[in-house]
């Protein structure tokens, strides 16, 4: 069995990567494109923490800063989303369309 | 202590991740969606104690797939989602999007093939793991101060700015 | 392959360390086993003390003093119709309850029973332990909203919002106490001496509260004790139990979250609640309260009190024997309680038999620690089933008051004052 490379991870990584833009560009519904943001920041994360593997301690630190950023953009994300499901109703994107109330 | 079986647990869990990131641009249901995703960022924390990074990993769990993802869970629930279970599921530019994401995959694989010769070998040496929470700890506080800093602040803007969305009246 | 059993035996450390996967196995069985033992132990227990507790008999009919009644209601529940609401998500329905489970059963293979009594010992123990119990509520959402009707979605909805407020509070606590681990103090508050770095792993946590020769409790007092309470308070609401049980309040959402389950699935249920509370109570008792040391450390010392105390596990069990066999004398002389009579009898004469295996001094040294664990955790069930007795259950915004606007700064406010009394007093 080939032993297994930094490459295989990256791979992973790039998977995931392209699902998550996939989700982000494609789907309606606001909820499902906030989870693709987290698949894409997820797949960031596999591939810093590989990284870190071959030079030091430092992709993980930015892995932890980049949950971080992950917690405060799902709680931001999600708020605008309560308060556009309030007001309009819905939780399509591209019902989005009123720049002022 | 050597890990056993690293091939296997590597296909099992990297399967098992995207799998759940084909399943969350899929289902219908948003629900179906997050619990998928859930099963994503376990399988990803499992990838991290391979790569010898328990403390990534048990942040994972801890902040994403018990944190994060029971806000989602508590959103998806809070605002109904019967009707749009019956709309459309995907928007007018799916088709713009897929070649989009297509280009990026065959640009990825494009690097991957022509720059392999620059992704070093990986390190012999197994990285020491049982001081491993200690010595992110160190970088995390020394060198990374400000970044932590700033962090915090990041934090308490999004508290704000969620309690200002969501709130019915300031 | 004997030489591979064996050969644990003399490594002194937990069977993950040393890589013995044999071990491992044996460890989790025995686990596995004495959770469940535990988990029907609780049971007969709850009913039992809450109905003295009210001045009633509780479970009398099956067996002496009801003590069969869990295998009874086990047996019930087992062969029960197992309900699935037409309307219910199936999947998500039959996921929940297998996942409650997995994550209720997971977070003990890092609990220290003892110095080398664990499955392994983790760099990130606590870590583990609590996102691990904190995956929990994911199931109880899951469940709620898979039932597809209006209790079980309310009970799931208050559920997740309880159980991400109290988590900071609690993570904060169990920071107050990691921090512990590393930092000595200097005059004031001067305890032991150390390494001065902290450590995540539980077996280390409460090596080095043996090395300073204080539980953390009772470190930086009143630090550790303010800790310790926002963790008891915030454990409570973690696990659901009473004054915290809105997610499944009887009286205003009839069973909550699992009121579309019944038979094993909802059995399931039970079980991991009984787990989850024995999980956090582990956790408590390793953080503040000295995990497997023995109680007094530091007052009876010497070769007599070592002896004194490793008498303990023995002399429980021949007490317990001592209470079935008074039971055994006061039984009705009547022939129909001739079979329960026998069988109290016999269970007194096993419970000794433990009892006097349990004094040989080879087995006496090995028990100890596991011992004092349990003790120190039976204390925790104690508490949870006299909480249930005696306090009114909260209201929901009143829950919300205290998670965000008592503990959480309590919390905020010892971490930062352990950070600072460690170093400067």
């Amino acid at each position: 069995m080939v032993p297994i490379t930094t490459l295989h991870y990256v791979i992973v990584a790039a998977g995931l990567f392209v699902l998550g833009v996939v989700g982000v560009l494609t789907r309606r519904n606001v909820v499902i494109v906030l989870m693709s943001i987290e698949l894409i920041l997820n797949a960031v994360n596999l591939n810093l923490v590989t990284f870190s593997r071959l030079w030091g301690l430092h992709g993980q630190v930015f892995a932890i800063f980049v949950i971080t950023d992950a917690a405060a953009e799902a709680a931001v994300g999600l708020g605008i989303l309560i308060a556009f499901f309030r007001n309009k109703e819905t939780v399509n994107v591209d019902e989005v369309d009123l720049l002022k109330w | 202590m050597t890990p056993i079986a690293t091939p296997f647990f590597f296909y099992l869990l990297s399967g098992l991740a995207l799998l759940g990131g084909i399943l969350v641009i899929t289902r219908k249901n948003a629900v179906h969606s997050a619990l998928a995703l859930i099963l994503t960022l376990l399988a990803l924390a499992g990838l991290y104690l391979m790569l010898y990074a328990p403390f990534v990993a048990g942040v994972q769990i801890i902040l994403y797939a018990g944190g994060i993802m029971v806000l989602f869970l508590f959103v998806i629930m809070l605002v109904s989602i019967e009707r749009s279970q019956k709309e459309e599921q995907f928007n007018k530019q799916w088709i713009v999007g897929f070649i989009a994401a297509g280009v990026l995959g065959v640009l990825f694989v494009l690097v991957y093939v022509k720059g392999r010769a620059l992704l070093p070998a990986p390190t012999a040496q197994i990285p020491n793991e049982s001081q491993n929470t200690q010595n992110v700890g160190v970088l995390l506080y020394r060198e990374y101060m400000f970044a932590f800093e700033i962090a915090s602040l990041l934090l308490l803007v999004a508290i704000i700015g969620a309690v200002v969305m969501a709130k019915k009246r300031i | 392959m004997l030489d591979y059993i064996t050969s644990y035996l003399k490594s002194n450390t937990t069977p993950g360390q040393a890589g013995n996967q044999f071990w491992a196995f044996v460890y989790i069985i025995l686990i596995f086993l004495g959770l469940s033992v535990a988990v029907i132990a609780m049971n007969w227990l709850e009913r039992k003390i809450l109905a003295h507790m009210q001045v009633r008999l509780g479970p009398m009919r099956v067996g002496p003093h009801g003590l069969l009644q869990p295998i009874a209601d086990a047996i019930k529940l087992l062969i029960k119709e197992d309900i699935m609401p037409a309307e219910a998500d199936k999947v998500v329905f039959w996921t929940a309850p297998v996942m409650v489970v997995i994550t209720a059963f997971t977070v003990f293979i890092v609990v220290p029973f003892g110095p080398t009594h664990a499955v392994t010992d983790m760099n990130i123990g606590v870590l583990f332990m609590l996102g691990v119990s904190s995956l929990g509520v994911l199931a109880i959402v899951m469940a709620g909203w898979a039932s597809n009707s209006h209790y079980p979605l309310i009970g799931a909805l208050r559920s997740s919002a309880q159980m991400v407020s109290y988590e900071i509070a609690m993570g904060l606590a169990v920071v107050a106490a990691i921090l512990m681990t590393s930092l000595h103090g200097i005059g004031l508050y001067g305890v032991g001496s150390g390494t001065g770095t902290g450590t995540l792993s539980m077996i280390e946590i409460v090596k080095a509260q043996q090395e300073q020769h204080a539980w953390f409790i009772f470190k930086f007092f009143p630090l550790g004790l303010i800790a310790f309470f926002i963790f008891a308070v915030a454990m409570v609401a973690e696990t659901n139990r009473a004054p915290f049980d809105l997610p499944e309040a009887e009286s205003e959402l009839t069973a909550g979250f699992h009121t579309e389950y019944s038979g094993f699935r909802w059995s399931l249920f039970f079980l991991a609640e009984y787990s989850a509370m024995i999980a956090v109570s582990a956790i408590a008792v390793t953080l503040w309260l000295g995990g497997w040391l023995r109680p007094f450390p530091n007052w009876l010392t010497g070769e007599t009190w070592d002896l004194v105390f490793s008498l303990f596990p023995g002399v429980t069990f021949l007490l317990l024997a001592v209470i079935a066999f008074v039971g055994t004398m006061r039984m009705p002389k009547h022939p129909y309680f001739r079979v329960q009579t026998l069988g109290l009898g016999g269970f007194g004469a096993v419970l000794g038999l433990i009892g006097l295996v349990l004094l040989m001094p080879p087995v006496r040294d090995r028990i100890q620690d596991i011992y004092w664990f349990s003790f120190k955790v039976a204390a925790f069930m104690y508490l949870y089933i006299w909480y249930r007795g005696t306090f009114p259950r909260y209201r929901f915004d009143q829950l919300m008051k205290v998670g965000w606007k008592v503990l959480l700064p309590m919390g905020i406010g010892v971490l930062i004052l352990t950070a600072v009394v460690g170093v400067l007093l």
